[in-house]
């Protein structure tokens, strides 16, 4: 935390030496040796650690894909072909990275609804947690410009129809639209201008990682009881207590990431993306990558004028206010207890939300016709009525359980009991739960 | 636990409990509210199901009009270079690669693989220089500025059998036929849920192949009465974008010669042909498997030792 002072003592000459000029060493061992973290996280929190793994595991890949790729709609679908089959090792540095891309995404997603779950967004932590946003939106602009890059069918219509949303907007939109395509539709100065950002944003999102990690370092960790720490017993320090717990979550997480790699390296992909780009031919169902399909799903469902507002616009607000919705979240719950382990009313409404969620993401990979239009439209109004209902209500007329008085006493009562089925032991210790 | 702390201790979540029962039961209009909220989840789920069910008694219904394709899904075939320990079958590449020679290469182009690469298939490299010289290719321009044609070597591609596309597709009633060297895993009829939970187990990756197969051996039954039939094409319930395509049937038996004694038959050769296909696809694809299998491995033994070291670190503390 930040009361904490340095115990950072270097041993050597050259450490007394270079901690008088530049402290960097001293820097690294208060923020990842010495840190002191709540004793009581749970496996949720180590995502933080494997997110900062992908993301220098698809820096790495990319990099050196990039040496190989030809940034020309001419050249682009060869040239990834190329990588899969002459380049050394290429088919597993693309496979690594496309599905790298997906995983990262389930990191992040886990990441963002522990923090939902836990109530890790509630003061002090709210900038940290838009901050954490912020990363969220620039990941899914990575990860839609780099899915345009092998020049496939879906990468052409998914740019098309993603683009398009821009023109939708009032004014500014056609303007928008035209900018970000480079022309009046998805064509060369498109890839080149996609790939140029593609390159751009992971370092921006590294940049943004900082500052997310520097906001986390003042504030300190959120913990599954939600108490914060008030004294020395409730930590321990982040090394080796935290390393190795994050080693062994970021291993386990790198098997079945690899299971995927090795094993179904296609299995989140769509088989349209080996056919090479035709912009004369559309493809029978236009579907994003699996990771953007509940926010599709979403746009979709706004099949219907709303005053001036048209169908089309109005999908395009319902689909950027869904996002927007998770900016909002710390002043939407009202509830003075973080975390959902002591609400029960908040914690049924988040699996449903988590539920809603999902059942939005396969809503979104059928066709918008039938049924699944009114299941999507009911499932959005779920997701909305979640975070402008439930979050604010709940706060004020939920009764939530008996908080323990802090983070030892949670841990050591839950410690204690031998006997399983105790009733006060299923009661006290309900964070390991989940 | 002691008993009498413990006791203590429920006591206490005993009353907690009550009184928040009592608070929420004097909010009673707002828990309607919510729970009807609650509900809406689940009976969403339900609808979802019940009408999904319509939707497809109304398929079964419209035989003559179907409105999803395919209408058949392809049959699931046993491959070589399915699971975790998959390899080719040389022997019915080769077999493969004879049938794309003899057939599909008369209207299909296959121009991202190499000659080089066929050694893959068991070839030497004097087999596959003979294999390239088969060909011509042309090239140039010469030091006078002309093209020219010459024998085919090792590091050219199979080429196209028409100039261009346009030439290909005025050749065929107006639609190219697909290039074949990525088809494997560019075709793949939509699993479904929950089929596709499953294959994450059974590590099904082979829709490409299936499905290929399934298209080359559908052209026997004849279309349901009342269907109409555009024409110049023909009825395949396989196909995975209509009732019908604009390929005949390109195979019947004992049309290729086999050396190896393998029946000649249209299925064979729409299993060997799709095999050959994957492997056009995804040439790497038993280093793949081998590579996963020792990474797997390394994670599974290094996961477990960082695990017991996390055990051993964190043993005096609770937590």
């Amino acid at each position: 935390m930040s009361e904490g002072h340095s115990t950072y003592t270097p041993k050597t000459g050259i450490g007394r030496w270079v901690d008088a000029r530049m402290p960097l060493p001293r820097l690294v061992y208060d923020s990842f040796v010495a840190y002191p973290v709540p004793r009581n996280l749970n496996y949720a929190w180590t995502f933080g650690g494997i997110l900062a793994l992908m993301l220098g595991a698809q820096m790495l890949t990319g990099i050196v894909l990039a040496m190989h790729y030809a940034a020309d709609s001419s050249l682009a679908f060869d040239s990834v072909e190329k990588i899969m089959r002459d380049v050394n090792s290429g088919w597993l540095l693309r496979y690594l990275h496309s599905n790298g891309a997906s995983f990262f995404f389930v990191a992040v997603y886990i990441h963002i609804f522990r923090g939902l779950y836990y109530g890790s967004y509630k003061a002090p932590r709210e900038l940290l947690w838009i901050l954490g946003c912020i990363i969220y939106l620039l990941m899914m602009a990575t990860g839609f410009m780099g899915y345009v890059l092998p020049w496939g069918q879906m990468s052409f219509w998914g740019a098309t129809v993603i683009t398009g949303f821009f023109s939708a907007i009032p004014l500014v939109g056609e303007w928008i639209q035209q900018l970000l395509l480079g022309g009046f539709a998805v064509d060369n100065p498109t890839l080149n201008r996609f790939f140029s950002l593609h390159y751009l944003l992971p370092f921006m999102i590294a940049g943004v990682v900082v500052l997310h990690i520097w906001a986390l370092h003042v504030v300190g960790q959120s913990n599954p009881t939600g108490i914060e720490v008030k004294s020395k017993t409730d930590t321990v320090a982040f090394t080796p207590y935290a390393t190795i717990k994050d080693a062994f979550g970021m291993l386990v997480f790198l098997f079945i990431f690899a299971y995927f790699v090795f094993y179904l390296p296609n299995f989140l992909g769509h088989p349209d993306n080996y056919v090479v780009a035709d912009p004369l031919k559309t493809p029978a169902h236009i579907v994003p990558e699996w990771y953007f399909l509940p926010f599709y799903a979403i746009l979709r469902a706004i099949t219907f004028n709303i005053g001036p507002i048209n169908s089309k616009l109005g999908g395009v607000l319902a689909m950027f206010g869904s996002i927007a919705m998770l900016f909002l979240v710390p002043w939407l719950d009202t509830s003075k207890v973080r975390s959902a382990v002591y609400r029960p009313w908040y914690k049924l409404f988040f699996w449903l939300f988590v539920i809603d969620a999902v059942l939005l993401g396969w809503l979104g990979s059928q066709p918008a016709e039938g049924s699944y239009v009114f299941m999507a439209q009911m499932a959005t109004l779920f997701y909305f009525a979640f975070f402008l209902v439930v979050l604010p209500v709940l706060g004020l007329i939920e009764t939530p359980r008996r908080l323990p008085n802090s983070i030892t006493e949670a841990v050591l009562e839950k410690n204690k009991g031998g006997g399983g089925g105790h009733p006060a032991r299923a009661t006290a210790a309900p964070e390991t739960k989940g | 636990m002691t008993p009498k702390s413990g006791d203590r201790f429920s006591d206490k979540i005993m009353l907690e409990t009550t009184i928040a029962r009592q608070r929420i039961s004097r909010g009673f209009g707002m828990k309607t509210i919510l729970t009807s909220l609650a509900l809406l989840g689940l009976v969403l789920a339900g609808t979802g199901a019940a009408t999904t069910g319509a939707i497809a008694q109304e398929e079964a219904h419209s035989e003559a009009a179907p409105t999803h394709f395919p209408i058949h899904e392809p049959k699931e075939m046993d491959w070589s270079f399915a699971g975790p320990f998959g390899t080719y079958d040389k022997a019915q590449l080769q077999r493969g690669l004879k049938v794309y020679k003899e057939v599909c290469a008369a209207c299909h182009s296959m121009k991202l693989v190499a000659f080089r690469t066929l050694e893959d298939l068991g070839y030497s490299e004097a087999q596959v220089k003979a294999l390239a010289a088969e060909y011509t290719i042309n090239d140039g321009p010469n030091d006078a500025g002309e093209m020219f044609d010459r024998p085919g070597i090792p590091s050219d591609y199979f080429p196209a059998p028409y100039p261009n596309d346009q030439a290909a597709a005025a050749a065929n009633g107006g639609a190219a036929p697909p290039d074949m060297s990525l088809l494997a895993k560019a075709r793949g009829v939509e699993r479904g849920f929950p089929r596709f939970v499953f294959d994450i187990f059974t590590q099904y990756a082979q829709g490409g192949p299936d499905y290929i197969h399934s298209l080359l051996t559908g052209y026997d039954e004849p279309p349901p009465a009342g269907m109409e039939i555009p024409e110049g094409t023909h009825y395949n319930p396989y196909f995975i974008a209509g009732v019908s395509l604009k390929m005949p049937n390109p195979l019947s038996d004992d049309q290729v010669t086999y050396d190896d004694g393998a029946p000649q038959t249209v299925d064979q050769y729409s299993r060997d042909v799709s095999a050959f296909l994957m492997w056009a696809a995804e040439p790497h694809l038993e280093a793949r498997k081998k590579t996963g299998f020792r990474v797997l491995v390394f994670l599974l033994l290094f996961g477990a030792l960082v695990y017991l070291t996390k055990r051993k670190v964190w043993a005096g503390v609770a937590h």
